[in-house]
């Protein structure tokens, strides 16, 4: 009986001390993940799907035969209009309307833009946003990654060879949309990505926290999308419903104070946001750092820099330069010693960074802009293309970095308003073609439907990113002095005070003379000692 | 002839050196978070100052237990008697081998000059480095504690002005120790008990 009880006894020992042995060998020897099945209908046993697609809209007649609302949704949502009314300023947004100083504006330039947007054959004033087969699903759901809409098309995809521009004798390949079609899948890094990390025009330009890096990144770029770690797609914070994709530059959220957002919540804000999942007092060792999130967002510390994949971003972009020629009247392009473009005749010069720190700013998630109606006035300070609002005493703001763009842009020194000229395009007064303001801002500015006096000048204009992607591990995170020394990342942060950089003077002086007064004195007295002990 | 008397118990010796060690590290570590220099670096300074700060309040509990249970806070009663001639001994008498005008015993061990000073550390910077530094670590909890108006840089430049009168203090401390009738006779006094009178 007692030996049994010894063998159990041992057993049971053997048998938990083996259970464990898995969890042991797992941080030795990572096994490799396994394929996620991530949908349960096999797109090429449909029927609807087995056919040759000339269209874009072809495509999503078929996808509408069973996901019957899908267009609806889509219809709704802000990737479909390019427009937004902010609900606190009631300015009328969205790609459709604001203006940046990257490639400037969308009016007159649509079939260029619209190779962006989720649908098909946008490429004037006149698009039928009405159309549900105009709706363009694979742009989010292609797995394959062979799905293309070449800018110049408004938006469709090329399914036969075709010389564009005509002429030019460069070809572009047609796509098997029926191929693509049959292996839909969920939307990926890669989905999203096709055109959020080529905004501006090109990888990494204009964001610089969102390049191909991110497509498959490290866990030094980034520390949830980490290809071989968690894995994050864009939508696992970017929670969509009904299509719609949760986050928003026009109305970010600055401060999240809501803690975690529980399934069934009422009053749930931004899913986006880095609380959302980690509540406001994520640090469990220092809570010295929790008292820091109250004030500073979680961005400021832990994206030391952006633009870390490798890929520079542009940091200025200056129109003014634009238009020169070479000696044999065609257009110029120069780059830098790594190859990368800073001069283009189309579009002037820039200048670009990897690894960028950014710029800090308090941010409460006011962003006001400027648009078309709003008289600008050059003087010394740049125009803000953005105003982002925010200051230390509001309650509502946190510490932000941001990526401030500058650059100079054409306007109107009469009517005093931003300019929209008509750049892409391959016809006469497209400025990227014949590289002649006078006849691209007419054009752009009929389109845009805004008065123009005839006379352009160049302005120079600013405008800020909050930076929020590219999220290093936590051992990458800024460390204390980057901000608490005199040199300090926050410099130009005030109303707060930062131990190490806002010492006060004046007390530093007082203190140190009278430490300094009391070192001489007692060493006048020692010294008085010693020689008055020997005479006596 | 001189005798010898017992001035500090085992506790109060103690008490004086790790509370020593401890002023001294907290210095060394504030002026690392200042910004004067850097040994420690900012973020480990931090760390050290706030375990430093939380032993010193630890060690202080018991040192205050101790003086009102042994009576001994009774050495920090001010007294006029004799200053002035304390006074008139640093400036003059000692550089002329004068007497030294007090003569310590077991109830009076600290000349009034002395009870001057380290009472006005105890009422003055003391409390002043307290207030501020207790408020420091709580710094989150200040609108809990409905002190939301508070200024944190009020407080940090008070803690400094603390720091920089405990830095003037150690130093004027450190050398009068060497003025009594050998020059090592006080440190002796601190490390054995004994002190040796006239």
């Amino acid at each position: 009986m007692k030996t049994r009880l010894i063998k159990t006894t041992l057993a049971l020992c053997c048998a938990s001390w083996l259970a464990s042995g898995p969890a042991y060998a797992e941080e030795t020897k990572p096994e490799p993940k396994p394929v996620k099945l991530t949908t349960t209908a096999d797109h090429t046993k449909f029927k609807q799907l087995q056919k040759t697609f000339d269209s874009g809209p072809e495509v999503t007649k078929a996808c509408l035969e069973c996901h019957t609302e899908a267009a609806g949704q889509i219809h709704r949502t802000k990737h479909w209009k390019w427009e937004f009314m902010n609900p606190d300023t009631k300015q009328v947004l969205g790609k459709k309307k604001v203006l940046n100083n990257f490639c400037i504006s969308i009016p007159s330039n649509y079939a260029s833009c619209t190779s962006c947007h989720v649908g098909y054959g946008w490429k004037d004033a006149n698009f039928d946003f009405s159309k549900e087969e105009n709706v363009d699903c694979i742009v989010c759901h292609d797995t394959t990654g062979n799905y293309r809409k070449p800018p110049g098309f408004a938006g469709n995809p090329v399914t036969r060879d075709t010389e564009f521009p005509p002429g030019s004798g460069k070809i572009i390949k047609g796509i098997d949309l029926s191929k693509i079609a049959q292996k839909v899948g969920k939307s990926s890094r890669d989905t999203c990505g096709s055109c959020h990390f080529n905004g501006g025009g090109g990888d990494g330009v204009k964001h610089g926290d969102m390049d191909s890096s991110l497509a498959a990144p490290t866990k030094a770029i980034d520390v949830h999308m980490d290809a071989e770690g968690l894995d994050f797609t864009c939508g696992t914070c970017h929670k969509s419903s009904s299509h719609d994709v949760a986050g928003s530059r026009y109305t970010p959220t600055a401060k999240d104070d809501k803690g975690i957002q529980v399934r069934g919540k009422a009053g749930s804000g931004n899913p986006a946001t880095c609380v959302a999942c980690h509540d406001n007092a994520p640090h469990k060792k220092e809570a010295r750092l929790n008292q820091h999130a109250t004030r500073i967002a979680c961005q400021t510390c832990h994206i030391p820099t952006y633009a870390r994949g490798g890929i520079a971003t542009k940091i200025t972009w200056d129109w003014s330069t634009a238009g020169k020629r070479d000696k044999d009247g065609k257009h110029i392009t120069l780059k830098d010693a790594k190859g990368r473009i800073t001069y283009e005749s189309r579009k002037g010069d820039f200048t670009l960074a990897e690894n960028v720190k950014p710029e800090y700013a308090w941010f409460n998630g006011e962003v006001k802009y400027t648009l078309l109606t709003d008289k600008i006035e050059k003087s010394e300070q740049r125009t803000p293309i953005n105003r982002m609002g925010g200051s230390p005493a509001d309650g509502k703001s946190m510490i932000w970095p941001m990526k401030v763009f500058r650059g100079s842009q054409p306007y109107d020194p009469v009517n005093k308003t931003l300019i929209t000229p008509h750049t892409a395009g391959n016809d006469d007064t497209g400025f990227w073609k014949n590289l002649d303001w006078d006849k691209a801002i007419p054009v752009g500015m009929k389109d845009s439907g805004t008065p123009y006096s005839g006379k352009y000048d160049f302005i120079k204009t600013e405008m800020s990113w909050p930076i929020t992607h590219m999220v290093a591990p936590k051992d990458k995170a800024m460390g204390c002095v980057e901000c608490h020394a005199r040199e300090s990342r926050l410099a130009g942060i005030t109303g707060v005070y930062l131990p190490a950089r806002d010492n006060n003077r004046l007390i530093d002086t007082a203190g140190w003379t009278i430490v300094l007064l009391t070192l001489l004195g007692v060493i006048g007295h020692g010294t008085l000692r010693i020689v008055t002990r020997r005479k006596n | 002839m001189s005798e010898r008397i017992y001035v500090f118990k085992r506790f109060e010796r103690f008490w004086h050196w790790s509370q020593a060690a401890l002023i001294i590290f907290l210095m060394l570590t504030a002026f690392d978070i200042h910004g004067v220099y850097s040994i420690f670096g900012f973020e480990k300074a931090v760390a050290y100052h706030s375990t430093a700060a939380w032993t010193l309040i630890g060690l202080w509990v018991f040192a205050i237990f101790w003086h009102f249970t042994t009576g001994e806070w009774k050495q920090y009663i001010p007294t006029t008697e004799k200053v002035v001639a304390m006074m008139n001994y640093y400036l003059f008498g000692i550089f002329k081998n004068a007497p030294h005008p007090f003569r310590l015993t077991t109830l009076r061990k600290h000349n009034p000059l002395q009870r001057l000073a380290y009472l006005f550390i105890l009422v003055c910077v003391g409390p002043l480095l307290w207030v501020t530094g207790g408020l420091y670590l709580f710094y989150d909890k200040w609108a809990a504690w409905g002190l939301g108006n508070l200024s944190l840089e009020w407080v940090a430049t008070g803690h400094t002005i603390g720091a920089f009168m405990m830095l003037a203090f150690l130093i004027a401390h450190v050398y009068l120790t060497t003025a009594g009738h050998t020059p090592m006779a006080h440190i002796k006094a601190m490390i054995t008990g004994w002190e040796e009178v006239d």
